[in-house]
């Protein structure tokens, strides 16, 4: 026991001079070790920045606008600061409640005119003898591409001095920057979901006219056949274009791919070999809709369609931990790495010919690109692959991510 | 000892688990049909999944030792563990199932959006994660130090090495078949010898268990002490004994009193009485609150509901773990209990954790049919060990490589487990000194004072933020590790401050449960903007998302 209780009291004695330390080097990096006067002004305008940026950064809502108007008249210096969007206030902190109307009828004529004015006392008449406001500077908040979203207002008990004005200039264009960066974000989003339109969209043409003939072929001799490949075809399109939801589970995602496979065996017969190898552990795993089929789809394309004989494509996943490990591979005819590399490079940089393989490279890039902005830089796709030895596409999925939900 | 069917029962559960590890998938489930590819994991043999990693050391030789040294007052630890999965299906599985988490560290971040909060968390599961696999290779030392004459270490250490490097190569990753197989092994382990032993009673003309008398050595018994005890022996002398003593008896004599075990027949049949001992009503109590609100703690159980495809399957098999771990737990009462008239010499030995292993053969006798069921039950307790072992070091593993290592790679997961089995392993040789159930206890008052109300919480109360749940995890979570640290590390404690460590759960779950909700209170500000549409994630019934 006293060995014992020796160990507690040395681990006790390390846990305390470690914490210890990490206190110390927070309150170090904090604002007592600032020297200088200028240092820690410039230390509060960044940070008072900084928190006033936040709020800005989802865009001009009137709770946004809210939480930011409070940081930005600390920035300013002024007694009063509203924000304004194109046509109504969204938010004032503190002087000036009861000059709204005024404020936002001089706000929309800033908008309207792009530039900023100052208010005087003549502007801001009202009939309350104790009312301290003698001015005002209205400035406007440019966002992306320089248009005007909204005004800043900046209210004084004191005619408007030429610092004022400044202040409220350069803050303003500063607030402009930080909704235009609003913008950006939203704009990512929105050509991150078109990108998956574009993939469903890009699906179709080959593989439609395909199954069509393959089923064509069959409405004569075995019509039976015919009619469940078109309702498997229907359902197939049905997943394929579903509008809704950006995640699926690889449940439904297999079943998907089921579909799909049907239709193809119509088309190459025994020629299609396929094998599966599903942990049932990992079937609830939430991934982004439609990133498993592509890959499938080119593995039939490669293990059939330029060689002789049958082609294997085998689909595994695995349980991993807080993994899960799918790869889909095919024995076809492989290709040259290199070929590969330039085709993906051609296609980011939208310069020269894509080539012969430009669907492959769009489907396994566009399925890269949508894991990588889903779960992190580090989770793309590996290609293995090399002349007349197959290709071997493997993919991680962790198997929890915040704001990962199927059906969401 | 010389029982030479024990060490291939061993080697032949070793392999075949391992073996099943690394090809069962690939035999089970390598085809060409896709129904049978995408066939969902069955909530029946979930159940025997999460029974088989659940069903640990503690389970299959703890309950019976207990039993056998306290009486019926430690029957509470049986009916507690089991009971925890009522509260699980009541407050837990389904929610937790829909809200999409996997471990407890994103149920944290799912629900309260904090990264800090997911640390603190991951600290939590860490610790009570080596606190549960401490006792498992603790039991496996002894399990084969009494059954193959080894030194105690041997045992740890070769399971301690077989699961790392199981776990490790990724042969174990929650493979539903091999943890369900284990369950029913661990089930036949323990009921095939149990009916031969009850046979065997019936055979010896029903002997009481509680003889007026105090129970008596049935054969000359020769005990080596292994515990400091002091002995009152019949004529009212009293011996201390110290480990290494060697004692013999005759036939027919009482067994001695032994200080801190209810040798005598009142009181092992009734409750002791409140307040009069280290195990009065408090403890009880304790016992109950840890047990019951532990099990949605235990990393390693939690895991496994994410196998089910919804919310409706995680309920049913909670329902199916409750049936089935409810008949497990008859059987190492019936041990306990024999043990008292067959293997009276562990209530002076001290090795009360050895009945279940060891009665077989002292009730049945040397021959073929003992030897037989003597290597069943250590083939059974080794499962115990294995697949608990194996749940746990992935559950550890898993949340090193990815929250402490960083987003792992395979590396970083070998990594991980190699780090998350070689600490409990050092633990468990220098501690050999405890029940193997009361570590295990701790553990589930841990896990009851710190994950219980963030979970129950968490899932039922709008107000939670993350200041509070780390607060409440800090301080209950916290008081808890204090109270295990000082019982298992600690110079031995007597009177209340005894009792208040080696039971935590009665004060520390109350505290943990207030100073969350006093701190959320307190900082209304901190709830998650988003809280209105987790709790719909949470609740909404499964069909209503398709």
């Amino acid at each position: 026991m006293g060995g014992n209780l020796s160990a507690v009291i040395g681990v006790l004695s390390l846990v305390t001079a470690l914490s210890a330390a990490l206190y110390a080097v927070a309150r170090l990096r904090g604002r007592r070790g600032i020297a200088t006067a200028g240092q820690r002004a410039t230390y509060e305008v960044l940070h008072t920045a900084g928190l006033a940026a936040e709020p800005l950064r989802a865009g001009l809502t009137p709770a946004g606008a809210a939480k930011a108007a409070r940081h930005l008249r600390t920035l300013v210096g002024a007694d009063g600061l509203a924000l304004t969007d194109t046509d109504r206030l969204l938010a004032l902190d503190g002087r000036g409640a009861h000059h709204t109307e005024q404020l936002s009828a001089a706000a929309r004529r800033v908008v309207a005119a792009e530039r900023s004015t100052v208010l005087g006392e003549s502007e801001l008449a009202c009939d309350r003898i104790d009312c301290p406001v003698r001015g005002a500077v209205v400035a406007p908040l440019a966002g992306a591409e320089g248009r005007v979203v909204g005004a800043l207002v900046a209210v004084t008990d004191d005619v408007p001095a030429p610092g004022l004005v400044q202040a409220t200039l350069e803050t303003a264009h500063w607030a402009g920057s930080q909704l235009a960066l609003a913008e950006l974000d939203s704009s990512r989003e929105r050509l991150a979901r078109a990108e998956v339109r574009a993939l469903r969209a890009q699906i179709s043409p080959h593989f439609i006219y395909n199954a069509l003939t393959a089923i064509g072929s069959f409405v004569r001799t075995d019509p039976e056949r015919a009619r469940e490949l078109i309702l498997e075809f229907a359902e197939f399109t049905r997943y394929s274009f579903r509008a809704h939801g950006e995640f699926t589970t690889l449940a439904e995602e297999l079943r998907s791919i089921d579909r799909y496979l049907t239709i193809e065996r119509a088309r190459f017969g025994d020629r299609l070999q396929v094998r599966l190898q599903i942990a049932p552990e990992v079937l609830p795993v939430t991934l982004p809709f439609l990133c498993l089929q592509p890959l499938v789809e080119n593995a039939v394309r490669h293990g059939l369609s330029r060689k002789p004989g049958t082609g294997m494509v085998s689909i595994e996943a695995q349980d991993a931990g807080a993994e899960c490990h799918i790869t889909v591979e095919d024995d076809g005819v492989g290709m040259d790495p290199g070929t590969l590399t330039a085709g993906i490079a051609a296609l980011a940089g939208a310069t020269g010919d894509p080539g012969e393989d430009s669907g492959q490279h769009v489907g396994l890039s566009n399925v890269d690109e949508r894991l990588r902005s889903v779960f992190g830089n580090e989770f793309g796709l590996v290609v293995e692959t090399g002349v007349g030895s197959g290709t071997r596409v493997s993919m991680r999925v962790p198997k929890f991510h915040p704001g990962v939900r199927a059906g969401s | 000892m010389g029982n030479d069917l024990v060490v291939p029962a061993i080697v032949a559960v070793t392999l075949v688990t391992v073996a099943i590890g690394f090809y069962g998938l690939r035999l089970a489930r390598t085809t060409s049909d896709f129904l049978v590819a995408s066939r969902v994991v069955s909530p029946t043999w979930n159940a025997a999944a999460i029974g088989g990693e659940y069903l640990s050391a503690a389970s299959f030789l703890g309950v019976a030792g207990l039993v056998l040294k306290y009486g019926v007052d430690v029957l509470w630890y049986p009916v507690g563990f089991a009971a925890g999965y009522l509260a699980l299906l009541l407050f837990v599985a389904a929610p937790l199932r829909r809200s999409g988490a996997f471990t407890l560290p994103d149920f944290c971040e799912l629900r309260l959006g904090s990264r800090r909060l997911r640390t603190l968390a991951t600290v939590f599961v860490i610790f009570i994660g080596w606190l549960y696999l401490v006792p498992q290779l603790q039991g496996a030392g002894l399990t084969l130090a009494t059954l193959a004459g080894s030194p105690y270490p041997v045992g740890a250490v070769v399971v301690a090495l077989v699961v790392t490097a199981n776990v490790a190569l990724g042969g174990m990753r929650a493979v539903t078949f091999v943890q369900a197989f284990q369950y029913w092994l661990k089930l036949t382990a323990l009921a095939v010898p149990a009916i031969f032993l009850a046979l065997q009673w019936q055979a010896d003309g029903r002997p009481a268990v509680t003889p007026p008398e105090g129970p008596t050595f049935r054969t000359a018994t020769t005990v080596v002490v292994e515990h400091r005890a002091v002995l009152t022996l019949p004529d009212g002398q009293t011996r201390e004994v110290r480990p290494g003593d060697e004692l013999t008896f005759a036939a027919g004599e009482p067994v001695p009193e032994v200080s801190g075990v209810a040798t005598g027949p009142t009181d092992w049949l009734l409750p002791s009485d409140a307040g009069s001992d280290d195990r009065g009503l408090f403890a009880t109590y304790s016992l109950i609150l840890a047990t019951f609100l532990g099990t949605m703690g235990l990393p390693h159980v939690l895991v496994r509901f994410y196998t089910n495809p919804d919310g409706a399957a995680a309920r049913r098999t909670t329902l199916v773990v409750l049936a089935l771990v409810g008949v497990f737990y008859l059987l190492p009462t019936i041990y306990g209990v024999l043990g008292r008239i067959y293997t009276p010499q562990l209530l002076v030995s001290g090795q009360t954790d050895a009945v279940v292993v060891l009665l077989p053969e002292a009730a049945l006798g040397a021959g073929t049919t003992g030897r037989l069921m003597a290597a069943l039950v250590a083939a059974g307790a080794f499962a115990a060990f294995l697949s608990t072992s194996s749940g746990l070091l992935t559950s550890v593993a898993g949340v090193i490589s990815t929250d402490v290592l960083g987003r792992g790679s395979v590396r970083g997961f070998r990594l991980a487990t190699v780090l998350a089995g070689g600490i409990p392993l050092v633990l468990a040789l220098n501690v050999s000194g405890l029940d193997v159930s009361q570590v295990v206890g701790l553990a589930f008052a841990v896990a009851a004072s710190s994950f219980c109300p963030l979970l129950v919480l968490g899932i039922w109360w709008r107000g939670l933020t993350d200041a509070g749940a780390a607060a409440g995890i800090l301080v209950g979570g916290g008081a808890a590790v204090t109270a295990v640290l000082v019982t298992v590390l600690g110079p031995p404690l007597t009177g209340w401050p005894a009792t208040l460590t080696a039971q935590p759960a009665a004060w520390t779950v109350p505290l943990a449960f207030t100073v969350m909700v006093a701190v959320s209170l307190a900082t209304r500000r901190r709830t998650p903007a988003d809280t209105a549409r987790t709790m719909l994630r949470l609740h909404a019934p499964d069909v209503l998302r398709r």
